[in-house]
């Protein structure tokens, strides 16, 4: 009997060229997903997994098309149905969980209508019927009170919510197979960590198979069996989930796994150099040969075949793989970084409120304060000259809010922000002299956004250097060589537009930009966060050697618990826009913590299958902080009642540095935690 | 929501009350005054004193204006120069037999707009939306007075099957009036039909390219069932905005197609009122195309409240 559901034989896709040449974009795959199996695809953007995912459904996006190859499901090759033949499969006995499911709910139809829609065209229930099913499908998916939800339309639930009714939807056909594409990529951690593990009772319970496409390694480890592994179109390594995240033989692999910042290691992780290759881009010989450190002269030359090991059960595309083990144990370097503070305060945070609400016009005329729960209150945080203070916590939490009023874009309702130990910064951009808009630079979250399309490197890198030193002619062309070679990047760049640059580049620039200023103080609003891990791990080291040689305080922001364990010095946990904790990094990823930063921690997804998150609190959104009492008590799971409910918590002193703001006796915290 | 729709309508009333005090002291601003420029050579003796007097020019400025817009608030815009009878009879018909217009274009021009939009969109780059698309775009560029001028030669006096011009009292009824507007109706839709098809299409094909309705095939909901549930309320309410401005634009009279077909609209009543210099006329379709216009869009917004989930029920359950 097949064991197989899904057999790929040989697929090619690919696209025209403007000038006519045809580009792959995927290159000879062929695999196997088994039936009740849960299979990871994993790479890179570009790498052609989300293609993969869609050909699995019959589906070839717009300009696209296949060049060979079949896509069996149950023996029928999908890729040569007609549309009603598909829309039989699809939905039915194939259904896909998509990436985004804020945009993928039709915004103007009602959630139970497009549960019920499923429901019609893959079963014959009849209306009762289907009613009752719906209330199931959303129990099944753990929404609260179904009844509601139905009649509630996309844009009136969280993104947590949203994915669990793309999930019910998908369900509603009852289908064989189900795909996932990056079903919780831009969602907070907790809410992730559920969904996940939502995901993978429905697989125990159902014997569903599923192929989930991601680029996180450490959501491939919560939930996979198998995992392929794709580098520009091709599977390079495919094998039982254990053997690829513990003791990967494949050099992408290995260097991928090597880049993941992880909560159980100091310091920086290492970056693998360079980019993958640009579709129709690939050399004649293995399409990692440029970044690779375990090459010999055959990669060069040769195209590596996929090449099957019966003893581990896993393929490989790599000539080297044997070798690779033994080479990488030599491989051991640490980037502990050091870590001593020196007091001597740069940015003095005292009693920070900002509130977005905006008076009406009557209550502006009556000068009354409309906001007695601003959006971010009571901030109190001292920075020193040359550390790396993160600002961390699930969306919501305030802290691009804090970083924008550091840069003058938003108003401090109440308190102050002192620069230098004398100077106070206004709240008000136009209010601020040319030296103080200097000393303080912003690098934002998406370069593609924050780099003018239409300006050339030169261009963009000028600015500032024109506007606050005035440099003009070869001066300005010697000082914009200078900073690119700060970001390690050739004077070559200097004409290119930033669509000519790779997401990692663009970041550069964006970082060159604000060292131009020659700032003290630089805030990095989730800067890695768009970017391929391996990219990551690059630009973070980066960041720590411009600091290390020039001594600029960053303020960091970042939702990823991990990334800023490995560059912070400091971190200042936030939620709902009020600190929780505070304290030196190594201190904070330590018990006793806040309740809220245990649930934080707890939710971190490592790529390690051994390693489950601790899921201790329930991931409901809350849409404003609480008027009276602590901040966290809607969702905190260790609450201790009324006390919690109106009384703002006092700061504790923990014995390593830390703060914590909680009613919770500090050593009570470290028993119960421990 | 009601707040909002409330908040709307004040201000309309705001553009209403502002565009009277332009229009009002565009007149008074004006060098001379309605008499003299109305009077012209005879604005001397007797009829001048007789006509200011008429017109209560020697009250001052701002209590005329009071006076006359107390007035118009009741639906009286007072008296016109050059035919001497109430402005109230004047606009009526004229009124009519522009309603009468744009309601025909309307009747065919939107629901063809938006075939023609939905065909070239779920065919894109295919025969029908190439041929459809060039048809569009030479009649939105081949401005009016050409277009109109070739329906008069080719279909009036060439092959002779309709009259060229209207030539019929401005009062007249509706089904005399019937057979005077087929080409002029042509003439006003095709180019608002090219432009509205182009702005659906875009619309949908935006639409189309959307992740749900990538999601809403993956989910193996059949073609057609998708375009009507899926699509087309997604991609037409934006069209909403543009649909009340054509209205407005055809309701407020078509200038250049009624004056080639000498049709007795509001459009031509503007013409002739400006080249009579009969400045009261003037005023009165100042504050009726303003309103026009201002109501139209407002019903428009209301529409979008009430067909846009996002904007309904952001302000209900909040």
């Amino acid at each position: 009997m097949n064991t197989n559901i899904q057999e790929i034989k040989d697929l090619s896709i690919g696209f025209k060229s403007q000038k006519g040449k045809q580009i792959s974009i995927l290159r000879n795959i062929t695999t196997n997903i088994r039936k009740g199996e849960t299979v990871g695809i994993v790479g890179e953007s570009g790498s052609g997994k989300s293609t993969l995912a869609l050909a699995m459904m019959g589906y070839i996006k717009h300009g696209l098309f296949t060049t060979g190859g079949e896509c069996l499901f149950k023996s029928q090759d999908l890729l040569s149905l007609n549309n009603k033949e598909l829309e039989d499969i699809r939905g039915r006995k194939i259904a896909m969980i998509p990436q985004n499911a804020g945009q993928a709910l039709t915004p103007n139809l009602k959630i139970g209508y497009q549960i019920e829609e499923a429901l019609k065209l893959h079963t014959d229930f009849s209306k009762a019927k289907r009613e009752q099913k719906i209330s199931e499908l959303l129990n099944q998916v753990r929404l609260p009170s179904p009844s509601i939800m139905a009649l509630r339309y996309p844009h009136e639930l969280s993104g947590g919510q949203q994915q669990r009714v793309a999930v019910a939807m998908a369900l509603a056909g009852n289908p064989e197979l189900l795909l996932l594409d990056e079903p919780t990529t831009g969602l907070d951690v907790t809410t992730q960590a559920h969904v996940l593990e939502l995901l993978k009772d429905l697989a125990k319970d159902t014997g569903t198979s599923m192929v989930y496409v991601s680029h996180d390694l450490g959501a491939i480890a919560q939930v996979c069996d198998r995992v392929i592994v794709m580098y520009s179109g091709e599977i390079v390594l495919e094998g039982p989930v254990r053997k690829i995240l513990k003791e990967p033989i494949h050099p992408y692999t290995y260097g991928l796994l090597k880049s993941i910042p992880k909560l159980s290691l100091s310091g920086l992780p290492d970056s693998m150099p360079g980019s993958q290759p640009q579709p129709g881009n690939i050399g004649s010989g293995c399409s990692f040969y440029d970044r690779c450190n375990f090459s010999s002269d055959e990669c060069k030359f040769k195209v590596p075949e996929l090449e099957y090991l019966s003893e581990i059960d896993t393929s490989v595309r790599c000539f080297n793989h044997s070798e690779l083990i033994s080479k990488t144990s030599e491989q051991k370097i640490t980037n502990e970084l050091k870590k001593e503070i020196i007091i001597d305060e740069i940015l003095d945070l005292k009693d920070v409120s900002i509130s977005y609400a905006k008076q009406g016009i009557i209550d502006q005329f009556l000068n009354k304060v409309t906001d007695t729960n601003p959006t971010v209150k009571d901030i109190n945080i001292n920075i020193n000259k040359g550390e790396t203070i993160a600002l961390v916590g699930e969306s919501g939490s305030g802290k691009s809010t804090i970083l924008k009023s550091i840069a003058g874009l938003l108003k401090t309702k109440d308190g102050y922000i002192k620069f230098n130990k004398e100077k106070l910064l206004s709240g008000d951009l136009k209010k601020r002299n040319s030296d103080d808009l200097r000393s303080i630079q912003l690098i934002f979250q998406n370069p593609d956004e924050s780099l003018n399309p239409n300006h050339t490197v030169e261009q963009i890198l000028s600015q500032p250097l024109k506007l606050y030193f005035g440099l003009t002619g070869n001066k300005l062309k010697s000082s914009i060589a200078e900073l690119l070679k700060k970001v390690r990047l050739g004077a070559f760049y200097m004409s290119r537009y930033p669509r000519q640059l790779s997401g990692g580049e663009k970041q550069r620039i964006a970082v060159a930009r604000a060292f131009a200023a020659r700032p003290d103080i630089i805030l990095c609003d989730e800067v890695t966060s768009a970017l391929d891990v391996s990219v990551q791990a690059a630009v973070l080291d980066l960041l720590q050697k411009l600091k290390e040689e020039l001594g600029t305080t960053y303020v960091f922001v970042s939702h990823d618990l991990a990334v800023v364990k490995a560059i912070s010095d400091r971190v200042a946990v936030l939620y709902q826009g009020r600190l929780c904790e505070i304290g030196p990094s190594k201190d904070v990823y330590q018990f006793p913590s806040h309740p809220y930063t245990e649930v934080l921690i707890g939710a971190v997804l490592e790529p390690d299958p051994d390693i489950r998150p601790k899921l201790v609190a329930e991931d409901i959104v809350e849409e404003k902080p609480p008027e009276i009492g602590c901040s966290f008590q809607g969702r905190c799971p260790r609450i201790l009642g009324d006390k919690c409910r109106n009384e703002t918590p006092p700061w504790q002193f923990g014995d390593n540095g830390n703060a914590i703001r909680c009613h919770i006796d500090i050593e009570e915290l470290k028993i119960q935690q421990s | 929501m009601f707040f909002l729709i409330f908040k709307r309508f004040i201000l309309g009333l705001v553009t209403l009350f502002i565009v009277s005090l332009i229009t009002f002291i565009g007149v008074e601003i004006l060098p001379g005054d309605a008499c003299t420029s109305y009077l012209e050579r005879e604005a001397f003796g007797e009829a001048l004193a007789a006509c200011i007097k008429r017109l209560g020019l020697d009250i001052p400025a701002h209590e005329r204006y009071i006076s006359w817009a107390y007035n118009v608030i009741q639906g009286d815009f007072g008296y016109s120069l050059s035919g001497q009878m109430q402005i109230n009879e004047v606009l009526g018909p004229r009124i009519k037999n522009s309603l009468v217009l744009a309601s025909a274009a309307i009747i065919i021009g939107i629901p063809l707009a938006l075939i023609l939009g939905i065909i070239t969109a779920l065919w894109r780059d295919k025969m029908p939306d190439i041929i459809i698309s060039t048809v569009a775009i030479f009649s939105m560029t081949i401005p009016e007075f050409i277009s109109a001028t070739l329906l008069i030669l080719i279909v009036a006096i060439w092959l002779e099957w309709l009259p060229g011009i209207v030539i019929v009292p401005t009062d007249v009824t509706f089904f005399e009036l019937l057979p005077n507007i087929i080409l002029p109706v042509i003439a006003i839709a095709m180019i608002m039909t090219a432009h509205m098809a182009r702005m659906v299409r875009s619309s949908v094909i935006q639409v189309m390219a959307s992740d749900y309705i990538q999601m809403a095939i993956l989910k193996g909901v059949p073609y057609w069932k998708m375009v009507f549930k899926h699509v087309l309320p997604n991609a037409l309410l934006p069209a909403i905005n543009v649909v009340a401005l054509t209205i407005a634009w055809l309701l407020g009279g078509v200038v250049v197609t009624e004056v080639v077909f000498n049709y007795p609209g509001l459009g031509r009543l503007v013409i002739e009122s400006i080249s009579n210099r009969d400045l009261p006329v003037v005023q009165a379709l100042g504050i009726i195309l303003a309103s026009i216009y201002v109501s139209i869009n407002f019903i428009a917004d209301l529409l979008t409240l009430m067909l846009n989930p996002r904007l309904k029920t952001l302000q209900t359950r909040k």
